[in-house]
């Protein structure tokens, strides 16, 4: 399966065995990212914790 | 094999040459010139090359013939040396300021002397391989980049040409004490440099005018010395233009830098290293260049990272070379640098 990146839109090779929720990450821009369908591939950016080095 | 010298070879960027070339496998480094050092073990003043060469510093008199002189003096003496130098060799690659603006007028508003030498202006070639690579290929006189300029235009270049920002750019460089060279002053001793993040060109640094001649923009740059030895990273502030979204300048980063060999994109959302960082790439020839889009205001942050001894200077000299004789461009370069360090 191919499904694009939502961050920066490389190509990723998704094994048929992927299942819905699983968290694969982006070659390129490290990005985390959630299935969110599999016919067709699907995927989303999944949550992450922000750093905050400001205060 | 071919047989290269080295002017200059006591200072830092001088040093950084010395080690990649005798490093080389297709280099033999035969001379060393240093004005005030003739006589004495290269390894006294460079440390690390102990027990990888025997080579003592020689004057410049003492000069033979080689296929290849590398010039690390000063910007201003080098446009004097170069007319008597040049016979000493078919190829020379200069890493001072002094051959790479092509306008004589932008030269002395920038280095505030006249330029000497302007009849010889035209025979350089950038030693920048992503903008001049066809050039390198048969190029006998080369100008290497400043560190600065070459961060800021491998930052900008992609962005520029594919015309997606407005021309005037902001441009916040840091560097590491190393690119102030090898002469102490009562600036740099450790008391007043330790710890300190030092605004030293608040306005007019020379790289301005390097960075406007490759890019076609209207720059204006702060530079600050930081509490590093080696490394520059820039952050280049920008309008986007109208239409022109982060899928867009994300294509032309690609577009610009996928067959290059030591430039890395790297615009990342995860991780502590997302953005380009100057740490990692002490000792290596890699320029990481990456970006962030902002929305509201519409705006570009291009930030780039090298090590400025290396990409900054003596590597893109020696990258340049590799072009220049045919070789695979990573040819003695591909040192991929330190983690953790």
């Amino acid at each position: 399966m191919i499904a694009a990146c939502p961050e920066c839109e490389n190509k990723i090779d998704l094994p048929d065995t992927t299942r819905l929720s699983e968290v694969v990450e982006c070659s390129d821009c490290r990005s985390e990212l959630e299935v969110v369908s599999t016919d067709p591939a699907l995927l989303v950016i999944a949550p992450e914790a922000e750093e905050d080095w400001g205060e | 094999m071919i047989r290269a010298a080295v002017l200059g070879g006591a200072g830092y960027i001088g040093g950084e040459l010395l080690r990649l070339l005798v490093g080389h496998p297709k280099v033999e480094l035969a001379a060393a010139v240093s004005s005030r050092l003739g006589g004495k073990r290269i390894d006294g003043v460079h440390p690390n090359l102990r027990g990888v060469t025997d080579l003592t510093f020689c004057s410049e008199e003492e000069l033979g013939e080689y296929d290849v002189l590398f010039l690390a003096s000063a910007h201003g003496s080098t446009m004097s040396l170069l007319p008597r130098l040049a016979g000493h060799a078919k190829t020379v690659i200069d890493l001072s300021g002094d051959f790479r603006l092509t306008d004589p007028a932008q030269y002395e508003r920038y280095y505030g002397i006249e330029h000497t030498a302007t009849d010889l202006l035209g025979d350089f070639v950038p030693g920048a391989p992503e903008l001049a690579r066809e050039a390198l290929k048969s190029a006998d006189r080369i100008a290497v980049p400043g560190c600065m300029a070459n961060a800021a235009i491998l930052a900008l270049r992609p962005v520029a040409a594919e015309g997606l920002i407005e021309p005037d750019v902001t441009i916040d460089a840091r560097t590491g004490s190393s690119g102030s060279g090898a002469t102490a002053g009562s600036n740099n001793i450790h008391a007043e440099r330790s710890g300190a993040m030092r605004v030293f060109a608040p306005a007019g640094h020379r790289h301005e005018a390097e960075i406007a001649q490759a890019c076609g923009v209207r720059p204006t740059m702060t530079a600050t010395g930081v509490e590093a030895v080696r490394g520059v990273q820039v952050l280049c502030r920008a309008q986007l233009r109208d239409g022109v979204d982060e899928a867009a300048v994300r294509r032309a980063y690609r577009k610009h830098y996928a067959g290059e060999p030591f430039v890395r994109v790297v615009a990342q959302r995860r991780g502590a290293y997302r953005l380009p960082e100057p740490k990692i790439l002490a000792g290596s020839n890699f320029c990481d260049v990456g970006f962030a889009v902002r929305e509201e205001p519409r705006q570009l942050l291009a930030v780039a990272a090298l090590d400025n001894l290396v990409k900054g200077g003596a590597g893109n000299a020696v990258q340049s070379l590799n072009i220049r004789m045919g070789w695979p461009e990573r040819l003695g370069l591909e040192f991929p640098g330190l983690h953790p360090v």
